[in-house]
């Protein structure tokens, strides 16, 4: 009674709780937590990422779920519709579709990935020394990705493969040749922005080393436009893969990717439609999934941007 | 203005100059014989042929020749088509390839901005999340399997249009919607983000407030501000349809100039390769141009803005 007339006297522990308990507490998030719940709330990012895990899970236990492998062949069993016994349907040599379909899966998800990280190591060191230096040096750098982007690049892809032989590398080193471009630039841009803030001009003022304030500032900071045209690009690649194969410069038989597949395909679409459908659709599928999970993620990334 | 658009053109000169003469020496460097083919041929008659087509010279006055040729708009003999120019292959292969592309585009243009304003004017209704669901799965459905899609659908079940072959104006109908379908979502998405962001403008409520109809104000003040990167688009798209797509013709058998940038490489028809590459190039820089005159026309701040970034 005494002690509490005074008015400012200070508080104990507990009363300082006491005090406190009604209090509502935004909790803190991160810039991660606080992208993942604006993802969670968008429906169709959702559900992009939710058929890209089932499809990464086919494509991983696809191959196993039937009792054929992706090359033998039935030749009694040449173009045989979906059925119990073969469910997506053979080809013109009885294979099995649905494990032809998970194996080109592999082979696409395979390829649009890892040419994409590639892209992504390469377009983001590029990008971010040439925002970083400035100058003249930028100018040149950007102008020698100008001229690489106007060589057309199925004149890369035929040149490695009479060089280094047709294959599954070959198709990544080829898309990768001129991929790195288009995150170079995004990349350089972000840092140019960046690197106007006040809190990097402050590292440079407290000493701080170029190689410092490019690995704790710049790309930390450039993250999330980086990993939006990281998923934006795997489903180009993607595309890419499939129509050089497509064009019957993909991977060679007996393996088969969808590009493959559906080039297959299409001399049988009007007898034997299943024959293109499939591969066609995972195509379609996947690369619906990347768009709508890296539109998801540009939202979630920067609200700002959302409209 | 006209410093900067010398300029603009300067660079492009210089840039189709080194995508000559890189396309050049890459195709050189590809191992292979445009001659040897699955018959082997008699040693004198390959060297004839070299010697007739100017290949037993050195590379660097094999590269001056050629230049020069480009220079007099002269792209020199098909290696693999005997008798025939590069000069006819194109102009037997761009104008249908010209009229296919423009008609694409037409459809492409038109039908994005009409979907990309619905969208912007209905922000975060129904009528939006439709256009763009619609918008993000034409982006990602590859053109040559909606092509094969609407082949089977339209052609072959429904027997609503001619199959393949080249003539008729119903026969353009399917490869045209093929090929605009992706540009067109593309030009969707680009005008109703920009229009979303114009329609919160100061000088459109001013509009508003003043008792304009939203089809005035779309018309006569939004558009033109929205429009600007689309015009940016257009470019590019404009020399990417114009030239042809080879899995389109492919499947719908059209005799355009896509086919030869395909055909030409894996045939080694060395001044095919280089003609439709350089043509290529040429048109783009072209349309790039032309983009950049428009837009000194449309939006005379673009200008100094560019100069201050330094592109």
């Amino acid at each position: 009674m005494e002690d509490k007339t005074y008015l400012f006297s200070p508080l104990s522990q507990a009363e300082k709780e006491a005090a406190f308990e009604h209090t509502a507490y935004a909790p803190q998030v991160s810039y991660w937590k606080d992208a993942w719940v604006r993802l969670k709330q968008n429906k169709p990012a959702l559900f992009g990422l939710t058929t890209l895990i089932l499809l990464i899970f086919m494509a991983i236990i696809g191959p196993f779920l039937s009792q054929y492998t992706y090359y033998e062949t039935h030749l009694s069993l040449k173009n045989d519709p979906p059925s119990s016994a073969f469910w997506f349907g053979t080809d013109e040599l009885g294979r099995d579709l649905f494990t032809r379909c998970w194996w080109g899966a592999r082979i696409s998800l395979f390829v649009g990935i890892s040419a994409s990280l590639i892209d992504l190591v390469i377009g983001v060191f590029f990008g971010a020394v040439a925002g970083l230096l400035g100058g003249k040096i930028e100018e040149w750098m950007m102008r020698f990705a100008d001229v690489l982007y106007a060589i057309p690049y199925l004149l890369v892809v035929i040149l490695l493969m009479v060089v280094i032989g047709s294959g599954i590398l070959t198709i990544i080193l080829a898309l990768t040749i001129t991929g790195w471009i288009n995150m170079a630039r995004i990349v350089r841009s972000q840092i140019l922005q960046i690197k106007q803030q006040d809190y990097v001009r402050a590292a440079f003022a407290l000493g701080a080393s170029r190689r410092r304030v490019l690995l704790q500032h710049l790309i930390p900071n450039a993250m999330g436009p980086i990993i939006v045209t990281l998923t934006l690009t795997i489903p180009s690649a993607i595309f890419a893969e499939a129509f050089l194969s497509f064009l019957g410069l993909g991977v060679q038989a007996p393996i088969a990717s969808w590009g493959t597949m559906a080039n297959d395909g299409l001399p049988a679409l009007r007898y034997y439609p299943w024959r293109l459908f499939f591969p066609a659709t995972f195509i379609s599928l996947t690369m619906l999934s990347f768009n709508l999970l890296g539109d998801g993620l540009r939202d979630a990334f920067d609200p700002r941007l959302k409209k | 203005m006209t410093q900067y658009l010398a300029k603009k053109a300067a660079i492009l000169i210089g840039s189709l100059f080194l995508v000559t003469t890189l396309t050049f020496f890459l195709m050189h460097s590809i191992p292979g014989d445009p001659f040897v083919q699955d018959k082997a041929i008699p040693e004198e008659i390959l060297k004839a042929l070299h010697k007739h087509y100017g290949l037993d010279q050195p590379l660097y006055i094999q590269y001056g020749k050629y230049l020069d040729g480009v220079l007099h708009f002269e792209l020199g003999p098909s290696f693999k088509y005997e008798g025939r120019t590069v000069n006819e292959i194109i102009a037997d292969g761009f104008p249908v390839s010209f009229y296919l592309g423009m008609e694409a585009l037409i459809i492409a243009v038109f039908g994005g901005i009409v979907l990309g304003s619905i969208a912007a004017l209905n922000h975060m209704r129904w009528q939006d999340h439709m256009t763009m669901i619609i918008a993000v799965i034409g982006i990602s459905v590859p053109s040559f399997i909606l092509a094969t899609f609407l082949q089977y659908l339209l052609a072959m079940k429904l027997d609503l249009l001619p199959v393949a072959r080249w003539g008729t104006f119903s026969q353009t109908i399917m490869p045209a919607i093929s090929l605009a379908a992706l540009p067109m979502a593309f030009i969707a998405r680009l005008t109703r983000a920009n229009m979303v962001e114009v329609m919160q403008q100061d000088y459109i409520q001013t509009a508003k407030s003043k008792g304009l109809n939203s089809f005035q104000i779309v018309v006569r003040h939004a558009i033109r501000n929205a429009l600007m990167p689309v015009v940016t688009y257009l470019g590019p798209l404009t020399a990417a349809v114009m030239t042809g797509s080879f899995a389109i013709e492919k499947i719908f058998g059209i005799p355009g100039l896509g086919q030869w940038f395909v055909t030409s490489i894996t045939n080694r028809d060395y001044t095919v390769i280089m003609g439709t590459t350089i043509f290529y190039s040429a048109i783009l820089m072209l349309c790039v141009f032309i983009v950049d005159l428009l837009y000194c026309l449309i939006d005379p701040r673009i200008q100094l803005k560019q100069e201050i970034d330094g592109r």
